[in-house]
């Protein structure tokens, strides 16, 4: 009796309005994620005054930016690359080493932990460690003599920031590189082993190959990962170490630049590197998975 | 010899790890000439700005998990129900802010919400905190939207949501009292990493000129000697009591479901 006129209504309710679900989300990575990002890469193409122009990108030429870039790209690459192998060591030692089980859940646990560990914490805890007054450097002089800072080294430095970042870095790689380790199946290398294969050859024409989108997946990772990185910087080195988020961060606060739309460059050449780098990774890890599932 | 090789690796990562924590709280606890004390907790805890700066993070924080949660629990619920062919755009959305660095984003918030744009949320204080608090939740996005979505995938949904809706219960009622006690473990989790990754937020906060416990932990470090080592202590320990606690909800969740 009162079912044919509910039917309508329903069927009106329903049809059209599905996408007012998401609709909240939309609005929110549109507004706050997009536009901010979208205004940034316009605003690298603009004059001041609106004009299209590409004297900002061109601006990004000249030595002392190029040279805070490639300090940048440096610093980022070296911590990922050796984030990447300490990691991969480390991950392997446990998963493939034959330690006791119990190992792992603590390192895993710790990994968490530490990978979310940096910014500025993170650089007090390293200068108390390796800084002029720290614990390993006094320990060093008063115990062997040897003068860490006679030597070259400084923790507002080069290997001092990448030292630093491998505090976050090699954690990262332990957590993703562990399940790839357990995706190496046990009868791949009996496989090997019946052909007559050594460990090394096993390694290097069977399981490597197989790891390897995911190591390098993971390295453009780390890499972006690094690059973003402003807080440990800026802590560690104040303004003493020209890297690219420390000159971006300058120039927000006081245009230090002298051009406000310069700054909008720089940080549109931070999205395209950073970018860059993850879509590396994506395009690996599709590949990577493949194999490891 | 292969399993010395992995011990004398570990042994090796793990000093790397401990030597920057040990340097860290030694700092921290030599202030007084000669001895070990607490004194530069003391002069920390004596702070007022510590108390300012703490409380206010610590309150940025909850609601930044608040919004979190109202914003990514009905959106991936949504999305696994009705529209699941988005799920691949919303998932590869939510990892942006991983890839688009946090100064960037808030780079653009200064130019795009400044006092003589369209919303002109950095004219006003509350403007400013309402910013920051969803610039901190786009931060978050990636690691409570994985959360989420994974503890909804391990439950029936649309089973969930049908029987719901034939006892008679409305979208709010399904998502309050059917899929959020469902999916809390998860939920929770992102809200850990969320209160970690807040705590410790020092970019955005710097720039946005707020009174955040990431910039006093900057400002300390250049103006005291002792004080910032046992605030990073600190933060270590908020930092490991989050994620310590999310194995802690999660081991209990699995327990209590092996039970059942």
């Amino acid at each position: 009796m009162t079912a044919p006129p509910q039917a309508p209504p329903r069927a009106r309710r329903r049809l059209p309005l599905t996408w007012l679900g998401v609709l909240p989300f939309a609005l929110f990575v549109g507004l706050f994620l997009f536009a901010p990002t979208m205004k940034i890469v316009i605003g690298a193409f603009q004059t001041p005054e609106g004009g299209l122009t590409l004297d900002n990108i061109r601006g990004l030429f000249t030595t002392s930016i190029l040279s805070s870039y490639w300090i940048s790209i440096k610093i980022s690459a070296t911590s990922a690359a050796l984030g990447c192998l300490v990691g991969f060591l480390m991950a392997a030692a446990v998963v493939l080493g034959g330690l006791p089980g119990w190992i792992r859940s603590p390192l895993l646990t710790f990994s968490g932990v530490a990978s979310n560990f940096a910014g500025v914490p993170l650089a007090f805890a390293f200068l108390a460690t390796l800084g002029p007054l720290g614990l390993i450097t006094v320990w060093l002089r008063s115990e062997f003599g040897i003068n860490l800072r006679a030597l070259g080294f400084n923790i507002l430095s080069f290997w001092g920031l990448t030292i630093t970042y491998l505090f976050f870095q090699i954690p990262l790689m332990i957590l993703i590189i562990t399940p790839a380790l357990d995706g190496l199946k046990r009868e791949w290398r009996e496989a090997a082993s019946v052909l007559g294969a050594t460990g090394a050859q096993y390694w290097r024409m069977v399981a490597l190959p197989i790891l390897f989108p995911a190591l390098l997946g993971t390295f453009a990772l780390l890499f972006a990962n690094a690059f973003g990185a402003v807080a440990t910087a800026i802590a560690l080195t104040g303004s003493s170490l020209n890297i690219v988020p420390i000159m971006l961060f300058a120039q927000i606060r006081g245009d230090v630049l002298g051009n406000p739309n310069l700054g909008y460059a720089m940080a549109f050449g931070m999205i395209l590197v950073t970018g860059v780098a993850n879509v590396i990774y994506i395009w690996l890890r599709i590949r990577s998975e493949r194999w490891l599932k | 010899m292969k399993k010395l090789l992995a011990w004398a690796i570990l042994l090796l990562g793990i000093t790397y790890f401990i030597l920057p924590l040990v340097g860290m709280t030694e700092f921290s606890l030599s202030m007084r000439r000669g001895v070990y004390s607490l004194d530069a907790y003391r002069a920390v805890l004596a702070d007022p700005r510590f108390h300012q700066t703490f409380g206010y993070s610590v309150i940025m924080a909850l609601l930044t998990i608040v919004f979190g949660v109202l914003l990514v629990v009905p959106t991936a619920f949504w999305v696994q129900l009705k529209m699941p062919h988005l799920r691949p755009v919303v998932e590869f959305v939510t990892l942006l802010p991983l890839v688009i660095p946090a100064i960037v984003i808030v780079f653009g918030y200064i130019r795009l919400y400044n006092t003589s744009s369209w919303l002109p949320l950095t004219g006003t204080t509350f403007g400013t905190n309402l910013l920051l608090m969803l610039g901190y939740a786009t931060l978050s996005l990636p690691y409570m939207y994985r959360a989420v979505d994974t503890g909804l995938r391990t439950i029936d949904v649309a089973t969930l949501t049908e029987a719901a809706q034939s006892l008679g219960a409305g979208w709010t009622t399904i998502l309050a009292r059917v899929i959020l006690p469902n999916v809390l473990v998860a939920v929770l989790s992102g809200a850990f990493v969320t209160f970690a990754i807040v705590m410790g937020e020092f970019t955005m906060a710097a720039l946005l000129n707020r009174p955040a416990f990431g910039p006093y932990l900057q400002l300390m470090g250049a103006n005291k000697a002792y004080e910032p080592f046992a605030l990073a202590v600190i933060a270590f320990v908020i930092t490991w009591a989050c994620m310590g606690l999310i194995q802690l909800v999660t081991r209990f969740s699995k327990h209590t479901k092996a039970a059942r």
